[in-house]
């Protein structure tokens, strides 16, 4: 310790007292500045979320925003500084998303459930339009702006036009009722020109656009009860009035033409006296029935144990053969006096250093049964159907997949036999243990100590090895007395894919995917826990 | 300074054995059956690769044209390459690929210092959260990541389905269960008394973050941006999921589909774009093994 304090001059002991976060040096600037654009995005964003009604967004990004405020400003959350930004994208793409299937896994949400009661009213108040019998016909005019197409018309009738007069130019789109514009000019009953639109001419009409004209539908209000105008030559429009009446205090649809009263169901379905439902519903909670469905519905209970059974197979069937291969030429190669180890080693984690995507499509090439290198040059010309035979795919995936995960195996188990102990070697030797035994008994669990945590995630990877199996097989070959789209390749995640339909196969039901998802992710993480504990005991046994 | 840190995992060459010349018998033996092991696993190890380069540059788009290896050697598919969009994929892969690296680094290197340096409430909770979210791969959640972003999209296009940027997103989502604990446990190995020192100095948090903290640190920062770069260039479900439009694909969907769809048609143009793509990580790769290599036996798995 020194005797004598150094002597500071007093400006510059005053700036050691004050606190880091007071000091304002460019560090604080260049935060200030970062804070501001944060919170300029952050305020437009609340904005955005308020006026376009996504309250959900909005309190998330509000608690984000207070959050990241206080955390950069206040001196007492010095880790969270360093914490908040990876924290953020952690809790909305990876905790939320994981929550949210929770969430999704027990609703009915999928193709005919897609959203709130109030867009499935209005869907189909607009889905069951017919032309209203012996209704006028108005001449109309096809406009286009930027690829969205509109029908302009001379104002005859006002009703079909809020607030326009006799003789008003109308606009309308298939998103926005029809409304008065100013500026346009008509010849007769003709509309020339409108300000931001690009009239089409008829035979543009013809060639181009003639399917998404006739599918126009241009709403006359905002209230889809009030109907929409519709044309099938492009030239002239009648009225479309919904066959459905929905009765807002009742809440049940009535079918006009026919008197029946439709009331919604716990299904998310309007439903009729007699049992039949109107073609479009909504999301509701149906509990477990997601997870019922996955296991007792013949549809898919069948597949899917099927699926669960190869899925654990192929990733234990992995993990065994690319360690065995990989360990065995560690062995082999674990000879200091042997010449080239480094060059050897580098050609033979080439596998490795490919992109798996890439690796799996060469291969899918090469084993095709026409015309793949492997029939046609190694094996002379056979037609072995290697991706289309259900046990040959299996045998393929198993043997793309060691040719792939080998070089690894060997990379870790290098490394475990360098980092033995040479004492305990030696001390086995002194006591006479023969190879053998030294091998059994010494560096076959040591070299399971250090690797057994990474042989458990390599099967947690391969479990879910989604892009191996799509691009070598896509889970063919389809199973045949299985109605859904699923194979004999198939693993539980993309099993998923498919039944998620986003890969726009089948119908989209992410409510049963979600509900699989979950089943998924129990499985490996009971696995995976289970994995991790018994390596625990290996140690302690050492 | 520097010389204190050592990377964990990377083997240093053994002491070299004196040789004395040894028999033909004993080195066969002992030595001659390791050459022809190795012999074969090499052959094994680069025959898809030695195939496909050839397919490449091949002068037929065929596949049974390209099954002779090495019959013609053409630069026609490669030159072909130039009318489709494969240049727009690979710059889209690149982007999201090293964007994606740098905030991985980034925030997984911010994260860990803190865990490593502060006490704070809460703090050992956090890392056994993180050890448990770890066992949940974001990719299993594609069904929600595609409802989450379809609703950000109504609200903000730049996050919403169909942006690159959304897509990094929801990477950098993962970045901190996969990667913290690789980098935690280095981040131990500085010896906080440095810190201590700089402090002593007058040197502010930040200032002992980004100049002595980070640059010791460089090894296990170069690891985990490598393994987030591999990760994501091939990465296939979400990017499939999120990317709709054409010019927006990464090369994993973009070749996916020209393999997909004709299979035999499009073999050549494929094998000319695979041996491109493959490009960067191979060289990545195989200059930076080591440092791969030593962070892979850090308890981390291809991607």
């Amino acid at each position: 310790m020194p005797t004598t304090a150094p002597q500071l001059d007093p400006a510059e002991r005053k700036r050691h007292r004050t606190s880091h976060a007071r000091d304002y040096g460019p560090g604080f600037i260049v935060k200030l500045v970062l804070m501001a654009a944060i919170n300029a995005l952050g305020v437009y964003g609340l904005l955005a979320c308020w006026n376009a009604g996504a309250m959900g967004l909005f309190w998330g990004l509000l608690v984000l925003l207070i959050a990241a405020d206080y955390v950069y400003f206040s001196k007492r959350a010095l880790p969270g500084k360093y914490i908040y930004p990876g924290l953020a994208f952690l809790l909305v793409f990876q905790i939320f998303v994981v929550g949210y299937t929770v969430y999704v896994s027990f609703t009915n949400f999928g193709d005919g459930h897609n959203g709130t009661k109030e867009q499935a009213v209005t869907a189909l108040l607009a889905q069951n339009e017919r032309r209203v019998e012996g209704s006028a016909s108005y001449p109309i005019t096809v406009v286009e702006n930027d690829g969205e197409l509109g029908f302009a018309l001379v104002t005859q009738d006002v009703s079909i036009c809020a607030g326009a007069q006799v003789g008003d130019v109308c606009v309308g789109t298939a998103d926005e009722p029809l409304a008065r514009v100013d500026g346009a000019q008509a010849d007769g009953g003709t509309v020339t020109s409108v300000p931001g639109w690009r009239v089409l001419t008829f035979q543009e009409i013809v060639t181009d656009h003639q399917r998404e004209v006739t599918e126009l539908r241009v709403p006359v209000s905002e209230d889809p009860e009030s109907g929409s105008i519709r044309t099938t030559d492009g030239r002239n429009a009648f009225a479309f009035m919904s066959s459905l009446e929905w009765d807002e205090d009742a809440g049940t649809m009535t079918d006009v033409t026919t008197g029946t009263v439709y009331s919604p169901n716990d299904r998310g379905m309007f439903e009729a006296p007699d049992g039949s439902t109107l073609n479009v519903g909504w999301r509701v909670n149906i509990g477990f029935e997601n997870y019922i469905t996955a296991f007792t519905d013949a549809r898919y209970s069948g597949p899917f144990v099927r699926i669960l059974v190869w899925t654990i197979a192929f990733a234990f069937l992995s993990v065994v053969t690319t360690f065995l291969l990989g360990l065995l030429l560690a062995i082999v190669f674990n000879d200091e006096r042997l010449k080239g180890r480094k060059i050897y080693r580098t050609l033979m984690i080439f596998p490795y250093a490919i992109p798996g995507f890439l690796a799996a499509l060469i291969w899918s090439g090469m084993l095709n049964r026409s015309f793949g290198f492997i029939n046609q040059v190694l094996l002379g010309g056979a037609a072995i159907p290697w991706l289309t035979d259900p046990w040959l795919a299996r045998l393929s995936v198993l043997g793309v997949n060691l040719w792939l995960g080998f070089p690894y195996m060997f990379l870790i188990c290098t490394g475990a036999l360098q980092s033995l102990p040479g004492d305990v070697m030696e001390a086995a030797k002194v006591d006479g243990a023969g190879k053998w035994r030294q091998w059994k008994s010494i560096t076959m669990p040591l070299l399971l100590v250090s690797t057994a945590p990474l042989l458990i995630s390599s099967f947690a990877f391969n479990f879910n090895n989604f892009t191996l199996i799509y691009m070598l097989t896509r889970g063919g070959p389809r199973f045949s007395d299985v109605a859904v789209p699923l194979g004999h390749t198939d693993i539980l995640i993309s099993m998923v894919y498919s039944v998620s339909g986003l890969d726009g196969t089948a119908a989209r039901n992410f409510g049963l995917a979600s509900a699989l998802s979950i089943v998924i992710f129990i499985i490996v993480g009971t696995i995976s826990a289970i994995g991790f504990r018994q390596t625990r005991k290996l140690e302690e046994v050492m | 300074m520097a010389t204190h840190v050592t990377t964990p995992g990377v083997t240093t060459e053994q002491p070299q054995v004196l040789r004395t010349r040894m028999k033909p018998g004993r080195w066969a033996r002992e030595l001659g059956w390791r050459h022809v092991v190795g012999v074969i696993a090499v052959v094994y190890a680069v025959f898809p690769i030695v195939f496909i380069i050839s397919a490449s540059l091949s002068e037929r788009g065929t596949m049974t044209g390209s099954n002779q290896l090495f019959r013609t050697i053409s630069f026609h598919n490669f030159e072909a390459l130039g009318g489709t969009r494969f240049w727009t994929w690979f710059g889209n892969t690149l982007f999201v690929s090293v964007t994606t690296a740098v905030g991985t680094v980034l925030m997984g290197a911010a994260a860990s210092y803190a865990f490593s340096r502060f006490r704070f409430k809460g703090r050992r909770t956090s890392l056994t959260a993180l050890l448990v979210i770890q066992m949940f791969p974001q990719m299993l959640a594609f069904v929600a990541v595609f409802l989450l972003l379809m609703t950000l999209g109504q609200v903000f296009p730049v996050v919403g389905l169909n942006s690159k940027i959304a897509l990094i997103c929801v990477y950098l989502g993962g970045a901190l269960g996969v990667n913290t604990f690789l980098m935690y446990g280095f981040f131990n190995t500085i010896p906080i008394e440095l810190d201590e020192a700089a402090k002593i100095d007058g040197a502010t948090h930040a200032q002992i973050y980004w100049t002595i903290v980070l640059r010791l640190v460089a090894p296990i920062l170069a690891v985990v941006g490598l393994l987030s770069f591999i990760t994501s260039f091939g990465e296939f479900i979400l990017a499939r999921i999120v990317l709709q439009s054409q010019g927006n694909w990464t090369l994993a969907v973009g070749l996916f589909g020209w393999v997909s769809d004709q299979l035999n048609a499009n073999w050549g143009q494929f094998a000319a774009g695979a041996v491109i793509a493959a490009m960067p990580v191979l060289v990545l790769f195989l200059f930076l093994q080591k440092y791969i290599v030593g962070g892979l036996t850090a308890g981390s798995v291809k991607g």
